[in-house]
Formats: C-alpha cells, sequence, structure tokens
C-alpha cells in the first residue's frame, strides 16, 4: 500500500452516510498537512460525498480505487 | 488618494461580512414530531458539522417532545401540561412514522432496517451531533403552550430554551436555512 504513502488507513467499512464524513472530518485533523490518509468504506455513496466534503473543507481527494465490496479513497490534509 | 482608497476597501468589507447568509452556517426549524423527519434532520445537521460548518437546530411546536427525556419527570405541571405529558412522545426513540405508522409497527421496522444496514441511530446521531458542536435551541414559546419544561428534557452540551429572534439572528447569517 505503498500509493500515495498513506500515513494511516481507516477503516470505515459497514458504516452509513452521514458517518463517513462525520469520521474523516474528526480524523483529518490527527494528521500532518500535507499528508494523505487511505479510507476504506463500503458506502457507495462516499464516492461522490468525500470529494463535495473536500471541496468544502478544503482537502483534496487524491484518488478513489473501486474494488470488489471495497472502496478506497485517499484524502491529503491542505490545511 | 490611497488612503481614501483603504478606507473604501474596509468599508466595502464590513458591509460583505454582514450581508445576509455570508456565514458558513446551516440553520435549520425541526418543527415535525416524526421520527423519519427527525433522522433527516440530523443526518443533515452532522453531515454539515462534518463539513466544516457551524450548525444551529431550532426546535419547535411538535418538534420539541423528540427532546424529552424518558427517564425524567417534571413537576408542577398543570392540567393541560399533564395531558400533552402524557399524549406526545417521551423522546425520539417513541417518534412515530409520518407514513406507515402501523399502529408502531413501522417505527420498529425502519429502526430494525437501520440497524441491520448499519445506518446510525437517532441515538447515535445526537452523541455524534453534540460532539461536533451542533448547537440545539428550543422554543420557549412551544415548551410553555405543551406545558413541557426544561429539567424533563435531554441532556445534551450547550442546550438552550430561547425565542424566535436568536433563531432569526442566527438564519440572517446562515448560507442555508431549512425547516423540516
Amino acid at each position: 500500500m505503498a500509493e500515495h504513502e498513506a500515513v494511516k488507513t481507516l477503516d470505515y467499512k459497514g458504516l452509513a452516510c452521514p458517518m463517513p464524513v462525520v469520521r474523516i472530518s474528526q480524523e483529518i485533523g490527527k494528521i500532518g498537512v500535507g499528508e494523505v490518509v487511505e479510507v476504506h468504506t463500503t458506502d457507495p455513496g462516499s464516492i461522490s460525498d468525500f470529494p463535495a466534503w473536500a471541496k468544502t473543507t478544503g482537502h483534496e481527494v487524491v484518488e478513489i480505487k473501486q474494488e470488489a465490496g471495497l472502496i478506497r479513497i485517499f484524502v491529503r490534509r491542505k490545511k | 488618494m490611497s488612503v481614501d482608497v483603504e478606507k473604501e476597501m474596509a468599508a466595502i468589507k464590513a458591509q460583505l461580512e454582514e450581508r445576509p447568509g455570508a456565514k458558513n452556517k446551516l440553520s435549520m426549524v425541526v418543527f415535525s414530531g416524526d421520527l423519519d423527519k427527525h433522522i433527516a434532520s440530523m443526518i443533515i445537521a452532522t453531515g454539515a458539522a462534518a463539513m466544516g460548518m457551524e450548525v444551529i437546530l431550532f426546535y419547535t411546536f411538535w418538534g420539541t417532545a423528540a427532546l424529552r427525556d424518558p427517564k425524567k419527570r417534571a413537576k408542577g405541571k398543570n392540567f393541560m401540561g399533564k395531558m400533552f405529558g402524557m399524549m406526545l412522545p417521551r423522546g425520539r426513540n417513541r417518534l412515530p412514522l409520518s407514513q406507515m405508522n402501523m399502529a408502531g409497527a413501522g417505527p420498529a421496522m425502519i429502526k430494525s432496517l437501520m440497524k441491520q444496514k448499519n445506518v446510525a441511530s437517532l441515538d447515535q446521531l445526537f452523541e455524534a451531533a453534540g460532539m461536533m458542536g451542533v448547537k440545539i435551541y428550543i422554543c420557549q414559546m412551544s415548551m410553555d403552550l405543551m406545558g413541557m419544561k426544561t429539567e424533563e428534557m435531554i441532556d445534551y452540551p450547550g442546550l438552550e430554551v430561547v425565542g424566535v429572534a436568536t433563531f432569526l439572528a442566527h438564519a440572517k447569517e446562515s448560507s442555508i436555512q431549512l425547516f423540516l
């Protein structure tokens, strides 16, 4: 999992809206500015919600990878 | 000349900051006494808080019953107050559905579906809201009207009983205003 050099992985599998964005909003401040966190979720709504959340809060969704039964979202803390 | 420009810029900046809807803030009236609408209001509120917004919820009319704590009882109510107290749901876990209530079978079904699909319960949403600083105001007049008392309301950080002007002052500067 060296892609985007995520400093940690957050397991949000099974959580439904709005919990994935609620959790990431509480976790993003715990990594350093410029660092990337990898989020694992099974909520299809997160694919549109994470970019919307990032746009509003000023962070960056680096990449979203859809795999069988798992969505991996890489988020960079920008400020 | 440059001093004038600076002064004008400052004046324009002040006007911009005071214009209606300027703040990254959501104000919502929670009017309904229905379970489904309370789930919706809490999901929107916690979502908005996650988006970095300041969130104000103003509970009025039937909405206030959702804030009653089933473990608490208030003393010194008059006859009408007692009647309303008996007829209104004691808190968020006793609310009916706006549709398909089926004498209480509907809410039980929704709650079990939510559990099955791992959707956060109203209890969990209230807890998350409290942690993220979602502000809850209760309408003074609604409580008076229905004979409700502050001491029978839930423990929630910063919960306050206020009038409509307090809500309007928040709503005016909010970029989003909703009514549920």
